[in-house]
Parts: structure tokens; C-alpha cells; sequence
């Protein structure tokens, strides 16, 4: 289990980094923190020519507010995200789902723009930021691009990201001042990556559910937006008939991938049961009785 | 003597905890594992191994590897063969009728599992050799895969060793009584079929061996991980044609074995071939990768058992039929048939019912040899045991513990056989019952279960009573089974010249705390603090021949050859006290350090001045006494097969019914183990035990594909139980000391992860009684099988 050859380059500033990419192309990999990236590279799983460490760029690090948006720097390490006060404040969604990616020690070196590159399908970040409706800002050495969250996840470890594009910020709208979040993800043990899990962002009025996003992770190749479900949620009290009409629903959204952690029809099965508990979370999150 | 009873003397150490001496270092980050040694001109080894389960070699080009940069030597499994004294057979005598094909370390022609050896390269780093390794070209001829145990033994199924004829390695039966009488006479017949999927040890330090040929003396040194060094030298010299005596094997120390490194594995034979060949110091580490692809496997089961059952609960017969699938090759030296031999000799262990079949059919699967890990064969027998006295509790109306009442053998009836007409004695399965009952307070359990299912919150309590054989005599498997592995193990116990004393062990430590219950053995009975004494084990050039640290013996036959050498040491000292003290030996005792007058403890002579004396002063002891200051004792069991113990898990789960998560809450055991020498090693132990048991149960498969290709063979896909999901595990004991030994100690390794399991499956088909007619037979249980058994999927 030791990596190929490979060259290795400090990126000293993101133009240099993206200098190199352009140079480079399909042999280069970014590395952020190393977290996915050194394993694959230890398992001879790729063999990329040249690593850019874009590790001293602090210029992609940081957590800020610009008006109603959160900025996060996408070299902004996962501990630093789960413990910032002002994601906690606008982004608690983000705050709840931190918990559940992997472990202390790789929360300590994993960055929250290495978790959205990568794309992994059980990812937790991936699903939050196409739940609250980022924009992921990417660079080349052309200029800046800003890509809806709806239209960055394209399949199983595939995203709009160009090769020779750094992604450089998320853009999280804040949580607006009526709505709710949950976030809930099964997993055989604590830190693994999710078997099913679900966000749900929106909003409710007493029972009645108004404008509630789904987005569900884990089960197939990217987040995807429940749209049946939704339609079968929204403007409608929420009630056992509604869970009922929703499960069915969701049944046109999905399309589970069968793997080592269960067949399709379990997974299926574990969104539904999902689906459910988030919602009831999310009615008594606004104040609502069951 | 009276050195045993603990707190009665001043250095009665039996029976207390104590720090174990490595921990420190451990703690410390100083730990010295192999991979910590590197000798300068240490070259390293990488394996190119197989990607298919079963194929023809038809070529290998080494040419591009052996011209890659700082290789030294590219060698393919004929080339190696040509070193060896020839393949290993792995076969005992005592396993009648059992087939084995011949097997060479590295593969010769024939590949017959994923991950098996084909060519070994061996340059100035590891990641050259793994670089060079990526050009050797093999190619192959796929051959057809048999991967079903199933199937296996079809008649149009195709057959892995054509020599054997078919995929049967062996069958067995055995049993007592009239099981078919019993059954037309039982009111209830229940009849189930279990399936036990395979794992893996995952020891935390992987598989090592670090070699090391001095040509100008032919000796050859290897720092290994391993439990059993000397059993190591014995094969790997008449493996490579060395004599055992210039071979000196090392085990520094060990970051866990349970059981995978009492095996001899391919790969390090080649290691160290390449070692002799180059004259340069070899090191091979597997990997993590290679670990899951070699290392040895366990458990892969499917067990039918039947039972008749009275309705007053009585069971009158037990008949169970198991089919393992073992790998490829039988491993050496133990074989790969006694797993499914322990099914057969301990299921249904702690019950009273006087008939008995069980048949067991081991078949050859290209997949990774099987062999023993950790409880061998008990975490099956006990959990189809336990899980059918729980369903016969259902049937009749009992309460489990009620059933287990009826059945169990009582304290005072032993010494008696069990339905497989193995011995037992000095048992005490109701004196555990009673007292797990109360340990885990199961009235109020059963009260809080009833209020919590009214909110819709299930839980389940499980029960499962265990026998388990420890320490193995050489009327078994070892000795009259052929094998080269010691059954005796030896201790020497040394007085040096400052007064100190020098314990010298056959047994191993692997971070158990082997070395420190030998010194509070060692220190009781001499009568000395133990800061004067150390433990040495894991060097063959340095302690006595020994069998090492496998099947729960290290205490219990290692510990009393330890007691019996101290004692014979503590006999001299008193002799030669005796004689410069003109006293008689028998008015003498030594208490911390010292001889002194027996009773009244007055000091005479200090341990210190027997040993200047006994080493330097010789002129001051008469002509007719040498002293040897220096005794070695040996110790086997003599009539008994093993020690038995016995002993009892309760269990409390949670399972979410519509997930199928299992939460495990509480974990009980009560335990004899006989006599206890260190409360909390043994007690560590058995929680260590107990998680790796509940790992197989509820998380561990090596699974594999229909063409025999491991799919999970990393740490991110095989899934090991991790502190988050473990329960707190509480203990309690019952101590009925063994017959066989002075000491009285018995095995306490293994016996949690034989039983954790079946209390778990118990637990969890009891929480989802009441929402289901399905049970949870399978293992690991995961949230599918969970479901499934909820009729949710
Ligand atoms: C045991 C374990 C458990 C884990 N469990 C989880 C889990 O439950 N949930 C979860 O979400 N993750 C989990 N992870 C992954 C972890 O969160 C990683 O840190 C994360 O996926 C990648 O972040 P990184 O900064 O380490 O990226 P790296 O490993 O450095 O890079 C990952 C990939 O993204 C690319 N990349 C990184 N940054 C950029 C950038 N700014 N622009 C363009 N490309 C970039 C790299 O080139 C590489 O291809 C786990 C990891 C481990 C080892």
C-alpha cells in the first residue's frame, strides 16, 4: 500500500494552482486535505502525475457572512465549519449534518470544497448544499464561474467542475428567518458513510406543510431533489394519509443503487422510514403538534 | 503449599489486579513491534498475487520487474518451491478420512484463491518492490470457481484438486443415545437452519516477518508477530531445510493475534527464502489490503439443527448437521476442519440430554483458506444451541431462564460427558445461572421491556449459556494428531545474582498481560516482591520450548508450569539458606525477599545474598552441593482432552423496527474461568472478547462474488465493531478451580467471543417477538436481515 511516483507542488497563490492545472490537465489532482484523496493514491487506485497542495492558500479558508449569504472558503476544514458560530446561526442544517461526516481526526484535515469536488454520493455536504440551494464558485485561469448546487452533482463521483477548475467558495443562502431543517442519515456505525439519509429545508405553517425541499443522499449515484414527494407534501397537513402519499411518491424519485450495504428495496425502504421521521422532526421543529 | 490463596501472605499477588508491566510503554508510544526493528541493508518484500479465484498459470514474464529500479530479486512460486523441502499437507491423524491437497507457499501452475501468492519481488524500499511488481505479467487461463458450499459437493459440480477426487476435505459424525427414538417420542420437534458468515481476524499490527541469514554461522534469525515462536522455528526450518536448532525466532511485541498468527503462511516463507538466497536482511509487512486477502479466514457455516423438546420443557435430543466452507487449502499445520470439529463437540454443551447426532461436512472453496480464529467453532455451536433453547422456552411456555434451569447439568454431577462424550468437570452452570440472573437484574428488565413495547419502543433481553474448551492436551489435536505443535508448555525460573528473578516463558504475550500474571505466579510463590521479578517471552534462543498463546492456555498450562518451576526454585533457596543458616529448610520461609523464620517472619538471609552467594561464592557451600539456582518445568494436561469452562451472557438490545438498527445496551457475563490470578486481565479479556464476538455477529463478513472475488477487503467496506456501538460489558465470576492443576487456572481468552453472539442473535429475535412470526438466523445480522425478519423488505 504504497503510492506510485507522483510529483508534488506547493501551490503558492490560486492563480499558480490553476496555472498547474491548466498545464497539467487530467494528470493533476488537487490536494486539499488528503482525507479521500491519499487513500485512493495508497491503494493504486489512480495514479495522478502531479498533487497541487493548495494547503497554505489561506485565501480559500474562512467562514463569512455577505448579506444573506455564507461564504465558505472551500479549504475550510469540517472542524471549522461545525464549530463556527455563524454557521450554526444561519446554516443550522449544515451544523447538524457536520457531525455525521466521518471521524474527529478527519474532520480535522477534511475540507468542506473536498467533500463537494469529490462528490461522493453518501456525502453529507454534497446533499446540504443542494438542499439550501448553494452556489459553488469556481475558478480557472479565465476567470471566476458560479454553478447552481441543482446543476453541479452529474452521477457518481461526477460534477460541472471543469479539470482544469479550482472549486474556490460555497455560497450558502441563509436559512430563512421562517423555516426549518433536518437532517438525518443512517449509518452502521457512527462516522461511517450514510446507507440512506435525507435533508429537508422549508417551511411550515402550524401542520400544514408549505414549501418543503427534499433531498435525499446515499441511496443513489448523487444527491437528488425528491420532486414527486415534494408535490405530494407540499400544501398538505401533514397526517399519516400525506406520509402514506409521500412514500408512494418518492417511489418515482428513486432509484436505489444495490451495494455491500443493502439492496435496493432497503434502501427504498429506509428513505421512506426517513422521510417520515424528518417530517415529524421538521413539524414540531416549527412549533407544530403531531 | 498455601502460596495460591490470595491476601493471606504478604506477596500473595494471586488473585489481584495489577498493572500489566508492557502497558507503559504501550501507553507511551514506545512499543517495540517488528515493523520497529530495521537492521541496516534491510531490503523489502511485495507480493504479486492473484486476481483471479481459480486459474491456470500460463506465463509469467519477470523480465521488465527484475530490471526496475532497486530490485533485487524477482521469485516465482517454482523457483521458490525448488528451496522447500517440499509442500504442506494439512492434514492431523486424529481427523480420519481427511483430504488435503499438497500445498506450495507461493503458487506453482495454479492459482486457487484471490489474493493468493504468485510472485514475490524484493528491492531497497517497499514501494520499488511494489512498483516493480506492477510489471511482472502473469498470464492466466480462468478455471471454473466453486464458491457455494452449497453446491460444492454436487455431483456436476467442479472440483477445485482434482487428486481429492471431489470438494470434500471431511466428514464427520458422532453423538450417543437413540436421537430418532427421542424424537418420535418428544411432544415438540423443532427444526432450524443457520447461516454464519466468514471473517476475518483484523489484528491491529498485520502479519511480519522480518529475516535475517548469517551465512558465515547459518543461522537464521525472524522477528515475527506471532503467538507461537517456537512452533514457527519448527516449521519454517523444516520448511527451508535449516536446522531447527541454528533457527531463532523472535516476537517482540505483538498488537494482537487471536489465532491468525498461530499459522504459517506462504508469503513469509518466501520472505524468508529470499533472505537465505540474497544474505540481506528481508522484511515483509502485509498490508491491509493483502491482510484481508490472505490472512486467514473463519466461520463460514450453515448449521441445520433439530431438537425434541418434552412439554415441561425438558429437551430430550439435539441433532445438528453443519456444512463449512473452508478455503482453497487446508492451512498448516492445524487444518481447516477444526471449526466445524468444535461445532459437533460443543453445541448444546451445557444441557443435560442424554441424545446426540451431529454430522459435519468441511468442503474446499477458491476463497481464502479458513483456519482458526478466536473461539473456534463456539460462537456457531453456541449460538444454534442457545437460539433453539430459546425457541423451546417459546414453545413450552418458559421463561428462558426457566427452561435453562430445567436443562443445565447441575454443579454436583461432574465428572460426566456431554452429548458429543466429551468429559466435563468442575463445572457450575446453575451457581452462573443464578447469579446472572441477578447481575443483570432481569425482573426489572422484563418490567421495563413490557412498559417500553406499550410505546412502541422494542427491546429484547437475551440470554446464552456457554461451555468452552481451553488449553488442549497432546492426546488431542497436538501430539497424537501428528502435528509438530507443543501441547506442554515450560517455564525456567532463575534466581540472579542480585537476589532478582528472571521468569523465562514458552508462553507469549500479545498485550494480554501474559508476562504479568507469570510474574505474580512467580512472585507468590517464591515469596518475593513483584518488582524483583521479569517475565522474558517470544525469544526461542531464550526460553524453553513451549507450545505459545493459543486455545485459552497461556494461564492455565503455562501459568502452572510456572508456579511448579517457582516452587522448585523457592525449595533450593530454602535448602541453601539452610545450609549457610545451619536451620532446618523447614523452619524457613521467605516473605518479600527475604528468608525468613516461618511464623514468626523474623529475617534471616535476603534473596540478595543467596544469589551473590549461589553465583559467586561457591567456596562457602559445601563440596556435595551445586547449586542450580535455575529450574525449568514442564506442564500438559494428562487425562482431560482440555480444561473446560462454562459460563453465562445476558444481553439488552434495541432495535428500531422500522430501520432495523440494532442498539446494544448492556452486555452481562458471569464466568468461570477457575482460579483467577489477575481480576482485571481476566475480566479485559473478556470484553475484548465479547466486542470481537459481537463483531461477527453484527457487522464482519468477508463476502464474496459468484466468480470467488473478495468484494469488502478494505477497513471503509469490512465493517469492525467501534467503541461507539459497543455496550458496557459488565462482569462478574465464579471461581471453581480446576482439578487438573495445582494453580487451578483455566482458559478466559476466547470464551466471550464464543458466546456474545448467540445472547445477541437471542436478544434481538426476543425484541421483535411480539411484531413477528420471523427469526433472525443468520449472522451478521445486519438491519437487512433484521427487516427481513420483520417481513418490512
Ligand atoms: C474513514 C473515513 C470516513 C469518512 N467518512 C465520511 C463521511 O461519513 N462523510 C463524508 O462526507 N466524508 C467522509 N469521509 C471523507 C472526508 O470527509 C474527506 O475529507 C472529504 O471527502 C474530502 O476532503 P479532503 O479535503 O480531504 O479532500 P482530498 O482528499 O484532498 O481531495 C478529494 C478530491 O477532491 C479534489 N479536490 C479537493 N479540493 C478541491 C478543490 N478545492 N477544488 C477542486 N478539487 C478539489 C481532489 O483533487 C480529490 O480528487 C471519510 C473519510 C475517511 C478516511
Amino acid at each position: 500500500m504504497k503510492a506510485p511516483k507522483f510529483s508534488y507542488v506547493r501551490a503558492d497563490s490560486v492563480e499558480h494552482a490553476l496555472e498547474l492545472l491548466d498545464k497539467h490537465g487530467d494528470d493533476a489532482r488537487i490536494l486539499a486535505g488528503g482525507q479521500s484523496l491519499m487513500p485512493t493514491l495508497n491503494m493504486r487506485l489512480s495514479q495522478p502525475e502531479i498533487l497541487i497542495d493548495i494547503n497554505r492558500l489561506n485565501e480559500l479558508k474562512g467562514i463569512s457572512l455577505d448579506g444573506d449569504t455564507v461564504v465558505i472558503g472551500a479549504l475550510t476544514r469540517h472542524v471549522e465549519v461545525l464549530n463556527s458560530d455563524i454557521v450554526s446561526a444561519h446554516l443550522p442544517l449544515v451544523t447538524e449534518a457536520m457531525p455525521y461526516v466521518a471521524h474527529v481526526a478527519i474532520r480535522n484535515r477534511g475540507t468542506i470544497g473536498g467533500s463537494i469536488a469529490l462528490s461522493d454520493p453518501a456525502a453529507e455536504m454534497p446533499a446540504c448544499a443542494l438542499a439550501l440551494g448553494a452556489t459553488l464558485v469556481v475558478q480557472n485561469s479565465g476567470g471566476k464561474r458560479e454553478i447552481p448546487a441543482e446543476q453541479f452533482f452529474h452521477g457518481l463521483y461526477e460534477t460541472a467542475r471543469a479539470e482544469n477548475e479550482l472549486l474556490v467558495e460555497i455560497r450558502f443562502p441563509s436559512q430563512k428567518k421562517d423555516n426549518v431543517s433536518v437532517f438525518m442519515e443512517l449509518s452502521r456505525r457512527h462516522g461511517d458513510y450514510a446507507i440512506a439519509g435525507i435533508c429537508a429545508y422549508g417551511k411550515v405553517t402550524g401542520e400544514t406543510i408549505d414549501d418543503m425541499r427534499l433531498v435525499y443522499f446515499a441511496s443513489e449515484d448523487r444527491p437528488v431533489i425528491g420532486e414527486h414527494a415534494i408535490a405530494a407534501l407540499n400544501g398538505h397537513a401533514w397526517s399519516e394519509e400525506t406520509k402514506d402519499a409521500v412514500s408512494a411518491a418518492l417511489e418515482n424519485d428513486l432509484d436505489p443503487m444495490a451495494n455491500l450495504n443493502g439492496s435496493a428495496a432497503m434502501k427504498l425502504h429506509l428513505q421512506k422510514v426517513l422521510t417520515g421521521r424528518a417530517m415529524d422532526t421538521a413539524v414540531s421543529r416549527a412549533g407544530g403538534t403531531l | 503449599m498455601g502460596f495460591i490463596h490470595p491476601y493471606d501472605r504478604p506477596n500473595s499477588y494471586i488473585g489481584r489486579t495489577l498493572p500489566r508491566s508492557r502497558a507503559k510503554r504501550a501507553v507511551a508510544g514506545r512499543g517495540r513491534y517488528t515493523d520497529d526493528i530495521t537492521p541496516p541493508r534491510t531490503l523489502h518484500a511485495a507480493f504479486v498475487r492473484s486476481p483471479y479465484a481459480h486459474a491456470k498459470i500460463l506465463n509469467i514474464d519477470v523480465e521488465a520487474a527484475k530490471d526496475a529500479s532497486g530490485v533485487k530479486l524477482v521469485m516465482t512460486g517454482s523457483e521458490l518451491a525448488e528451496m522447500c523441502t517440499g509442500p504442506w499437507v494439512g492434514t492431523l491423524k486424529v481427523f480420519e478420512n481427511m483430504k488435503a491437497e499438497p500445498q506450495h507457499p507461493m503458487a506453482v501452475d495454479r492459482v486457487c484463491w484471490h489474493g493468493e501468492p504468485v510472485v514475490m519481488v524484493i528491492a531497497e524500499t517497499r514501494a520499488q518492490a511494489e512498483d516493480a511488481g506492477e510489471l511482472v505479467v502473469v498470464e492466466y487461463e480462468e478455471l471454473p470457481v466453486v464458491i457455494n458450499k452449497e453446491t460444492a459437493l454436487d455431483p456436476g459440480s467442479p472440483v477445485i484438486h482434482a487428486n481429492l477426487g471431489d470438494n470434500k476435505a471431511w466428514e464427520h459424525t458422532l453423538g450417543s443415545g437413540d436421537v430418532d427414538k427421542a424424537f418420535e417420542e418428544a411432544d415438540h420437534v423443532l427444526e432450524e437452519t443457520f447461516y454464519f458468515g466468514r471473517h476475518t481476524a483484523v489484528s491491529l499490527e498485520p502479519r511480519i516477518v522480518l529475516c535475517e541469514y548469517d551465512k558465515g554461522t547459518e543461522q537464521l534469525t525472524i522477528h515475527t508477530s506471532s503467538q507461537c515462536p517456537h512452533m514457527i522455528e519448527t516449521v519454517f526450518a523444516q520448511t527451508l531445510g535449516v536446522p531447527e536448532h541454528n533457527v531463532r525466532i523472535v516476537a517482540p511485541d505483538v498488537g494482537g493475534s487471536f489465532g491468525l498468527k498461530i499459522h504459517t503462511f506462504g508469503d513469509e516463507i518466501a520472505a524468508t527464502a529470499a533472505a537465505i538466497q540474497l544474505g540481506r536482511p528481508v522484511k515483509f509487512v502485509a498490508d491491509r489490503l493483502e491482510s484481508f486477502l490472505s490472512d486467514i479466514h473463519a466461520r463460514e457455516n450453515r448449521v441445520k439443527a433439530k431438537i425434541g423438546i418434552m412439554n415441561d420443557g425438558t429437551m430430550i435430543a439435539a441433532e445438528i448437521d453443519d456444512l463449512s466452507g473452508v478455503g482453497a487449502y487446508s492451512q498448516y499445520p492445524r487444518t481447516s476442519v477444526f471449526e466445524a470439529n468444535q461445532i459437533l463437540n460443543i453445541s448444546f454443551g451445557p444441557y443435560k440430554h442424554p441424545n446426540y447426532r451431529a454430522r459435519a461436512q468441511v468442503v474446499y472453496l477458491n476463497a481464502v483458506p479458513t483456519s482458526q480464529y478466536r473461539a473456534v467453532g463456539h460462537p456457531i455451536g453456541i449460538s444454534v444451541g442457545e437460539f433453539m433453547m430459546d425457541w423451546a422456552a417459546d414453545v413450552t411456555g418458559l421463561d428462558p431462564f426457566e427452561i435453562r434451569r430445567k436443562n443445565i447439568m447441575e454443579d454436583d454431577s461432574y465428572p460426566r460427558p456431554i452429548g458429543s462424550g466429551i468429559p466435563m468437570k468442575d463445572l457450575s452452570h446453575q451457581a452462573c445461572l443464578e447469579k446472572l440472573y441477578g447481575l443483570m437484574a432481569y425482573e426489572d428488565l422484563l418490567s421495563e421491556q413490557t412498559e417500553l413495547r406499550k410505546k412502541g419502543i422494542y427491546r429484547g433481553i437475551g440470554v446464552a449459556g456457554f461451555i468452552k474448551g481451553t488449553a488442549p492436551s497432546p492426546v488431542g489435536y497436538y501430539g497424537a494428531g501428528g502435528a509438530r505443535i507443543a501441547a506442554q508448555d515450560a517455564t525456567t525460573v532463575k534466581l540472579e545474582p542480585s537476589g532478582g528473578v528472571i521468569v523465562a516463558l514458552g508462553v507469549t504475550d500479545q498485550g494480554q498481560g501474559v508476562d504479568t500474571v507469570m510474574e505474580q505466579i512467580a512472585a507468590a510463590a517464591i515469596g518475593c516482591s513483584m518488582d524483583h521479578v521479569r517475565a522474558i517471552s517470544g525469544d526461542t534462543d531464550a526460553t524453553p520450548y513451549g507450545g505459545g498463546t493459543y486455545a485459552s492456555r497461556a494461564t492455565a498450562i503455562g501459568g502452572e508450569a510456572t508456579y511448579q518451576a517457582a516452587l522448585d526454585l523457592r525449595r533450593e533457596i530454602l535448602h541453601m539458606a539452610g545450609i549457610l543458616l545451619q536451620a532446618d529448610p523447614n523452619e524457613l520461609d521467605i516473605v518479600d525477599g527475604h528468608v525468613v523464620n516461618d511464623g514468626s517472619n523474623e529475617p534471616r538471609i535476603p534473596l540478595s545474598e543467596i544469589g551473590r552467594i549461589g553465583h559467586f561464592q561457591l567456596g562457602e557451600l559445601p563440596n556435595n552441593y551445586q547449586p542450580v539456582l535455575s529450574h525449568t518445568r514442564r506442564y500438559r494436561l494428562q487425562d482431560s482432552p482440555y480444561i473446560y469452562t462454562n459460563g453465562i451472557h445476558g444481553a439488552y438490545v434495541e432495535v428500531d423496527v422500522d430501520t432495523g438498527w440494532i442498539r446494544h445496551l448492556k452486555h452481562w457475563v458471569v464466568e468461570d474461568c477457575g482460579r483467577i490470578i489477575n481480576q482485571q486481565l481476566a475480566d479485559e479479556q473478556i470484553r475484548g472478547g465479547c466486542v470481537q464476538g459481537l463483531g461477527g455477529a453484527l457487522y464482519e463478513h468477508c463476502i464474496y462474488d459468484d466468480y470467488g472475488q473478495l468484494q469488502n477487503g478494505t477497513m471503509a467496506d469490512y465493517v469492525t465493531p467501534m467503541m461507539s456501538e459497543m455496550p458496557d460489558i459488565e462482569i462478574d465470576h465464579i471461581q471453581t478451580p480446576t482439578s487438573e492443576s495445582e494453580l487451578g487456572a483455566k482458559g478466559a481468552g476466547e470464551s466471550g467471543t464464543g458466546a456474545a453472539p448467540g445472547v445477541v442473535m437471542n436478544a434481538v429475535n426476543n425484541a421483535i417477538k411480539p411484531l413477528t412470526d420471523g427469526r433472525v438466523t443468520e449472522q451478521p445480522i445486519t438491519p437487512e436481515i433484521v427487516l427481513g425478519a420483520l417481513g418490512k423488505i
